[in-house]
């Protein structure tokens, strides 16, 4: 199949895309790699698609020593989130699970903007940033707002994002006393997750998040030493089947494990 | 009527995309909607790109793009601009591409041929970039290529073949950097 007839736009400027985003029916394209493949089967028929990949710094990876606080933009690819030295030196475990994303191919386009837009329930990054307890930077023509990732994401591919809204960049403050643990099962390399899950261990206390458990990530703290029963207790409730419970365990107790003592 | 009905009866206008390929440029004149892989196979006659799927998974429409494996079938041609384009026929003259093709065919790593093209763009991509000979990485790195016929057994000996000689310094399997 073929995707359906579309106008293409190329704005310069962060102002002209959010501009342009007001026409009908209209898309953002950035990676292409949840986009193209809907359009293709004409699961998504937009008519108006404005390509972002344009856009002068919406690339950027930048520290700030005095907040402690890493910023992305929207349109860094999945290769350098999980590659690039100032994410593996600040925050080793988005480095790590962004390296699980699809295949080399994959990773090479598709952006951190386009994976949290998309709020796939299994992806790696939208559960990433509910656990970093990162905010995002939305712009549309009557300004910039931000939000929360733990409320920007709605449910099974929703989140907060207007029609008209750019995700343009994304912040993490950085918790030096926090140790993490990340951990995905999937069939083969390359796959969706069957389950994944974070682990931040600060002091007595542990925070679980997983991901392909429910229609959207969700964080769970726990005491330290009561982990393993209050995990079955969590996910009776949480995964609807046997096997789905098992996965989300088995992936929160690696990701622990991963976390350390 | 259905907003789906209206688009079919509008007239579909044409848009000058100029694309670098293998490193001339060329100008098309296609709707917005064509994917890279079409106008590569259809426009420009590189058919060495395959199509087998259309949503990213299979990966024999593989091309690389600045130097790195990209999916074609998820790119649209007018998308593409600016960005400079190779294809499996763009390399056939680099010694590491005749070694991989060497490689591929003294360890049987090819039967109906549709997933080779793609394989032997991102086994170049990978040897240029001196990935580790060891048959976990290979596996990974090749991931995104699947083929219906080898079992992938021979794929890996042939790729880790061409990588060691490249560890070794070996001229045969060593790239001609860009
Ligand atoms: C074979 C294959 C395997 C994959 N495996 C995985 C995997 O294991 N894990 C995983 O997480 N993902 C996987 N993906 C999806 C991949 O991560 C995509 O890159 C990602 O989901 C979307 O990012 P994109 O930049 O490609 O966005 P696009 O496809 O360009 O856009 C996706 C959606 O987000 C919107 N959008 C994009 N950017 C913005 C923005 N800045 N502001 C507002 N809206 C925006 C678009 O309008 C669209 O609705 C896979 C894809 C393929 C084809
Ligand atoms: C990607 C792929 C996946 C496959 N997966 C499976 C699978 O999971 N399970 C499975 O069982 N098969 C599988 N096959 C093989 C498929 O089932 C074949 O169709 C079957 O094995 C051969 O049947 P054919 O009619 O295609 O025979 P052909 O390929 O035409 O012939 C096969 C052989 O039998 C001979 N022959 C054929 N018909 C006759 C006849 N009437 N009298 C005498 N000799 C004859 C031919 O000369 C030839 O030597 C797969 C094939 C492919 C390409
Ligand atoms: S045709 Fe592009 S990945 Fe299958
Ligand atoms: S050789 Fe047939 S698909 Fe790989």
């Amino acid at each position: 199949m073929k995707p359906a007839p579309f106008v293409y736009h190329r704005p310069r400027t962060v102002e002209e895309a959010v501009a342009l985003l007001g026409l009908p029916a209209c898309k953002v394209l950035a990676g292409g790699q949840s986009l193209v493949p809907l359009m293709n089967f004409r699961l998504s028929r937009p008519r108006h698609l404005v390509d972002i990949n344009w856009l002068p710094g919406l690339d950027g990876v930048e520290w700030d020593p005095d907040q402690g606080r890493l910023r992305l933009g929207a349109l860094v690819r999945h290769q350098v989130l999980a590659t690039h030295p100032l994410v593996r030196r600040h925050l080793p475990v988005l480095a790590e699970a962004a390296g699980h994303i699809g295949h080399w191919a994959i990773r090479s386009r598709g952006t951190l903007g386009g994976s949290l837009a998309h709020a796939d329930p299994a992806a790696e990054l939208p559960a990433a940033m509910v656990a970093l307890g990162a905010r995002f930077c939305l712009r549309s023509q009557s300004g910039e707002r931000w939000v929360d990732a733990g409320e920007f994401f709605q449910g099974l591919f929703t989140t907060v994002l207007a029609e008209d809204e750019l995700l343009t960049a994304v912040e993490v403050s950085v918790d030096q006393s926090a140790r993490w643990g990340f951990y995905e099962i999937a069939r083969r390399v390359g796959d969706f997750a069957l389950a994944g899950a974070y682990a931040r261990r600060r002091g007595g206390v542990i925070d679980l998040t997983w991901f392909g458990v429910g229609p959207k990530p969700f964080t769970v703290e726990l005491q330290a030493g009561e982990a393993e029963a209050a995990l079955e207790q969590v996910l009776q409730t949480a995964a609807e089947d046997v096997a789905a419970r098992q996965w989300a365990k088995v992936a929160a107790m690696r990701a622990l494990q991963r976390a350390g003592r | 009527m259905t907003e789906g009905a209206n688009q079919k009866t509008t007239a579909e206008e044409a848009v000058e995309v100029a694309l670098e390929v293998n490193g001339t440029v060329t100008k098309v004149l296609v709707p917005s909607r064509w994917l890279l892989s079409d106008v590569l196979r259809h426009r420009l006659g590189l058919t060495a790109t395959h199509v087998g799927c259309e949503q990213g998974v299979c990966g024999a429409c593989t091309v690389l793009i600045d130097g790195v494996p990209t999916r074609s079938c998820l790119l649209f041609a007018k998308a593409a601009e600016g960005l400079a384009i190779t294809t499996l026929e763009g390399v056939l003259d680099d010694p590491a591409l005749q070694a991989l093709q060497e490689a591929f065919h003294r360890h049987h790593a090819l039967q109906c041929g549709f997933c080779t093209p793609g394989m032997l763009l991102t086994a170049l991509a990978m040897v240029r970039q001196q990935v580790p000979a060891e048959p976990e990485t290979i596996r990974e790195y090749l991931s995104g290529n699947l083929c219906r016929c080898t079992g992938y057994q021979y794929i890996v000996e042939a790729v880790a073949e061409v990588l060691q000689a490249v560890d070794r310094g070996d001229p045969a399997g060593s790239p001609a950097l860009p």
